[in-house]
């Protein structure tokens, strides 16, 4: 009974999680651009979809249809624009990475500046959907399981889009090796902006979900940048499956010990785990080796 | 009509020809302006808290004062308004010692107010101490605060210690348990860091002391905001008091996570954060019964002129716990100030010390640098934050117990 109530908590916990990662590792992985902004993103459309049910009454849920054309767009333009330029004169992947986590050092100030003149500084906490569910036996509240849903659902299906599909296929090619790519007629600027803008959307997506039962401030955003490439690298970078598989082990593992030994061990749990898997798979769970 | 224009021509020059030697005379020594400093979390994890208690008073206080025209400097028969100089200490003690430096070394100001947070207030204590400013330290909690306090006689504390804060809490359960109220069993979660830790620490004495049963106590790391683990847990344990001593974030989610799991013990307490706007705001008619720690006196005519006039001028309420004693701390200096009547910090410092002042919370005397009057534990009943303890002051309300039933989510 308790192995069940821990392994339905830790998931929903977990489902969080993956959602949080699921962008990056396609923004890192792909577009080779380490964002560090990502964070950001995500708190900023998490004061959209804020906005959105406050002034406008909007569901969070339908906010989704405004919020993540808007992230697609917003992303990218900065990726066409801002960041072309840096892709263009980079010399090799190391060098573009190395530009591109000062770029989005310095973006991340401008993001928090922005949202902390507009929002303050202050907590901002809404209630949508904390209705309890009971859910094969444990009680899970109904936003969550959402969240816990749309992260699997998107897991999934950009795991299908890009084994099974022919943009999917570009993708990977250009994810393992840019250079070979374009000589097979891909055009790696225009895939890695897709994939920039995608993984920015999914962004967004976590954001608007996790406002629901989050209570987020403008400078929050470093906190889930940080979350996000702990579970990134544990999957496996550039690999949506491996985000979505260590975000729900994470969960679980948390839930796990914080049930069992004691909550305070949550985070050295989360740490022991994260080396663990990189002691014997230094690429990570789905990474390749290189 | 000439005649009566020519007399009041020449009374108005013979009255601005006062006027101007009057305020020329003074203008030799009278300030322009009174320069206030202050380095506050505008960004960084701090923010949340320093946005809500601290810096919304510096603006209504200065906003009031120099409504009125400045601070009177009766050495120079003046009102003098103030000048604000404010840097952003991005919630690092390193940022935050610099820009205190800066503001005693290159811009010279008169006075400075503290930054946010027990580890900040600690981290500028020294340097305010050495360059002999007036030290409001209002929002830290710490059992150290009379220690401190004698040894920086400069150094005041507004907000009281973690003991005093568990002691008053436990006491009012322990009346409730003798009244029949509320049951011995108390499941006690807190956050990992130094307030947690110093609160849960002097509530586990207090507790134990008092013979009360703790069947659940553990820490968790700070900025945790998932809670149903743990929540779950304590419910299937089913104590009668459920205490948390969390930080605003976690307030919500432990609050969020106790309402889906439909855990409504017979006292229900969460730390910072549950006096916030916020909470009320989100919560609504679920906040009824929820007790917290801070609290205000609601009947107070002061109080709820205050509450009033922060809510017209900053466009918000503030929280009731550590705002009105920030803002008091402010109402001190200013008074401090008008009668020492000029720009001398080390009077000032002993007229903080010994004086009796008329502030929002009422008359205030500080004890060995301490503010001994304060309330530690609020319930929301109808939208107020009412105090509930100390049990043994006045002005304490009627405790709601049991807690009413969580309402049904929408």
């Amino acid at each position: 009974m308790i192995a069940a109530d821990i392994a339905i908590t830790g998931l929903i916990v977990g489902g969080v999680y993956s959602l949080i990662a699921i962008g990056l590792t396609l923004q890192y992985g792909v577009a080779r651009i380490l964002n560090l902004a990502y964070g950001e993103t995500f708190v900023a459309s998490a004061f959209g979809a804020y906005w959105l049910y406050d002034s406008l009454s909007m569901s969070p849920l339908v906010g989704l249809v405004v919020i993540l054309p808007a992230a697609f767009i917003v992303n990218w333009l900065i990726y066409s624009f801002l960041l072309t330029p840096l892709v263009r004169r980079a010399a090799n992947r190391d060098a573009l990475e190395v530009d591109s986590i000062l770029f989005t050092f310095g973006l991340l100030f401008v993001v928090q500046g922005v949202l902390l003149v507009i929002f303050g500084g202050q907590y901002y906490s809404y209630s949508y959907l904390a209705v309890p569910l009971d859910f094969l036996g444990s009680v899970v509240p109904v936003n969550r399981l959402i969240a816990f849903g749309v992260a699997v659902a998107l897991g999934l299906v950009l795991y299908l889009l890009l084994v099974r599909s022919r943009i999917g296929t570009a993708v990977r090619a250009v994810a393992v090796d840019p250079r070979s790519a374009s000589l097979v007629a891909i055009n790696v600027r225009s895939v890695s902006a897709l994939a920039f803008a995608v993984g920015g959307t999914l962004c967004a997506a976590g954001g608007a979900l996790i406002s629901m039962f989050y209570t987020f401030n403008a400078s929050m955003g470093v906190a889930f940048t940080m979350k996000a490439l702990i579970v990134v690298i544990m999957g496996g970078v550039g690999n949506v499956l491996g985000a979505l598989v260590a975000g729900l082990l994470l969960g679980v593992a948390e839930t796990s010990v914080s049930r069992l030994i004691d909550p305070g061990l949550t985070l050295a749990a989360t740490f022991l785990l994260f080396i663990l898997v990189l002691l014997v798979r230094p690429t990570g769970l789905f990474g390749r080796s290189s | 009509m000439y005649r009566r224009a020519s007399i009041r021509a020449i009374l108005g020059l013979l009255l601005a020809v006062v006027l101007t030697t009057g305020t020329a005379f003074a203008q030799d020594e009278a300030p322009e302006s009174i320069k206030i400093g202050y380095a506050i979390s505008k960004s960084g994890p701090f923010v949340g808290g320093a946005s809500v208690t601290t810096l919304p008073n510096y603006q209504l206080w200065v906003h009031d004062v120099n409504e009125r025209g400045g601070i009177l400097l009766s050495e120079y028969g003046v009102r003098v308004p103030i000048e604000v100089i404010e840097y952003d200490d991005r919630s690092s003690s390193e940022e935050a010692i610099q820009a205190v430096q800066r503001l005693i070394n290159q811009d010279e100001v008169d006075f400075i107010l503290p930054p946010w947070g027990t580890g900040m207030n600690l981290a500028v204590a020294p340097l305010l101490n050495r360059a002999g400013y007036p030290h409001l330290a209002v929002t830290s909690v710490t059992d150290r605060a009379p220690e401190l306090a004698q040894r920086w006689n400069n150094a005041f504390f507004f907000l009281g210690t973690s003991t005093q804060g568990s002691e008053a809490l436990v006491d009012m359960l322990s009346a409730m348990r003798e009244r029949g109220e509320v049951g011995s069993k108390v499941a006690m979660v807190a956050a990992s860091d130094e307030f947690g830790i110093e609160l849960s620490n002097a509530a586990r004495d207090s507790f134990g002391a008092a013979d009360f049963e703790l069947v659940y106590d553990r820490s968790y790391p700070g900025g945790t905001q998932d809670f149903q683990s743990i929540v779950g847990e304590v419910a299937r344990l089913e104590p009668d008091i459920f205490v948390a001593f969390s930080y605003p974030p976690e307030t919500l989610a432990i609050t969020d996570a106790a309402m889906v799991l439909d855990f409504n013990p017979t006292v229900y307490y969460t730390a910072v954060g549950t006096a916030f706007p916020l909470f009320v705001n989100r919560f609504g008619d679920a906040a009824e019964g929820v007790m917290g720690i801070g609290g205000w006196d609601a009947n107070s005519p002061l109080i709820q002129e205050y509450r009033d006039h922060h809510i017209d001028v900053i466009g918000a309420a503030p929280d009731r716990w550590a705002s009105p004693n920030t803002y008091a701390s402010l109402q001190v200096l200013e008074q401090a100030i008008e009668r020492v009547g000029r720009i001398d910090r080390a009077a000032v410092i002993e007229e903080i010390a010994t004086g009796t002042f008329d502030t929002v919370l009422g008359e205030v005397t500080l004890q060995d640098g301490l503010l001994t009057k304060l309330w530690w534990v609020g319930q929301w009943q109808g939208g107020e934050f009412v105090a509930l303890a100390p049990i043994e002051r006045e002005g304490i309300g009627e405790a709601i117990v049991p807690k009413p039933e969580w309402p049904e989510a929408e």
